[in-house]
């Protein structure tokens, strides 16, 4: 599918009108990972899937690959079509732990 | 402008939620069966429950003119539970003929489990033994990928039935493709933290096309926006688009999918005025 061009703003226009929402956001990113430095425990974040996860997603974002939302998508969510034997846990986690799943 | 809210789940909001959609546009509300947070402890519970979505809260949206309709089932986060969903679905029938039930819904996966799938697949087959639509709702973040894929490839083992009279919701950038690219409906749903942002559901409007997409706040007992249709309404005018496309959006693709039914009409309106300012039919006394 082209999806050039589907956006009716202009590139300026589009910097305009979201640049400071989005300056906001990479702001909190930046203060969560701080957080995580300051934490009461000290533990290392980067052992946890989803941790994992989000720094290869914040990989995806400073390249210059296009559809960044579709990799971004993909790296937290399980890609296969196996159905789980039972239920295990009544609420997903948001992202894909592949270490723990039954096989 | 006037919008159909296409699924929210109006037993957990106030009646001031209702005053508040009214006064944003709200015209309609699409109230699908849900999860109560806590799984119900026999089909008596599911019973009460279609009691109140098809007698309590038609009256309660009427006090400002929405119109409301429902779909019954039992909810995917209890779909684990085979007993209790065979006992449900063997009680829904008498319910069907109800004039606000529209349909089979919101059924599907929670955690994409064997006995999900077994209740999935039971719910759709009773929805084409007694000719309802459904509405289907896929799973939550690492699960929606999986869920929805598994959803389409269990929907296309029913020779006879007709995509066009499903919708698959909570569709995302990674689902939304797959799900128009077979023919069924979809929705976008509009929440603060998980599924989809306001910038995010324009943006999958201008990269797919404004055909067969709705959009819902599905607002809950959780953290939602019962008026979040009408803030995207606002988000699609910050981007430039035309009011005909808003319409579409927030009021006909609902509308087209609901009037398949056979049960839905909103005599207040002209609905089928191709002006989108269209007016209400100047009859105080209607009620819808």
């Amino acid at each position: 599918m082209n999806q050039s061009s589907t956006c009716p703003l202009t590139t300026r226009q589009i910097i305009d009108e979201y640049f400071i929402e989005n300056r906001t956001r990479v702001l909190d990113l930046a203060a969560y990972f701080d957080r995580l430095h300051r934490s009461a425990d000290g533990e290392p974040a980067a052992a946890d899937f989803r941790m994992q996860a989000l720094e290869r997603a914040l990989q995806v974002l400073i390249s210059n690959d296009p559809e960044k939302i579709d990799q971004i998508q993909m790296i937290f969510s399980d890609p296969s079509t196996e159905l789980k034997p039972k239920l295990e846990a009544k609420s997903a986690s948001g992202a894909w732990n592949s270490a723990s799943e039954v096989r | 402008m006037y919008y159909i809210e296409m699924h929210g789940h109006m037993v957990s909001r106030t009646t001031d939620d209702y005053r508040a959609m009214a006064m944003a546009g709200c015209v309609a509300v699409s109230e699908p069966a849900f999860w109560a947070g806590w799984d119900r402890r026999s089909a008596d519970s599911f019973e009460d429950y279609f009691h109140q979505l098809t007698e309590f809260e038609p009256q309660r949206a009427a006090q400002f003119a929405i119109k409301h309709v429902t779909w019954l089932c039992l909810n995917p986060k209890e779909g684990e539970n085979r007993e209790l969903a065979t006992e449900v679905l063997r009680r829904i029938p008498k319910y069907l003929d109800r004039p606000s039930v529209v349909g089979i819904g919101e059924i599907g996966m929670n955690r994409v489990t064997r006995n999900e799938v077994a209740t999935f697949m039971d719910h759709v087959q009773l929805a084409l033994d007694h000719d309802q639509m459904i509405l289907i709702h896929t799973p939550h973040l690492e699960d929606k990928y999986k869920g929805t894929r598994v959803t389409i490839d269990n929907l296309l083992k029913f020779p006879n039935l007709n995509p066009a009279r499903v919708l698959i919701d909570h569709a995302e950038e990674h689902t939304i493709g797959m799900i128009l690219e077979n023919g069924f409906y979809t929705g976008l749903t509009l929440y603060p933290n998980t599924k989809v942002s306001l910038a995010r559901a324009v943006d999958m409007v201008e990269k797919y096309g404004p055909e067969r997409i709705t959009i819902s706040s599905a607002c809950d007992w959780g953290p939602s926006v019962p008026t979040a249709v009408p803030q995207l309404m606002l988000e699609m005018r910050r981007r430039g688009h035309s009011e005909q496309l808003i319409r579409k959006i927030v009021f006909e693709n609902p509308l087209q999918f609901l009037m398949q039914s056979g049960k839905f009409d909103l005599p207040r309106l002209d609905i089928h005025s191709a002006d989108p300012n269209a007016r209400a039919v100047p009859n105080t006394a209607a009620r819808t």
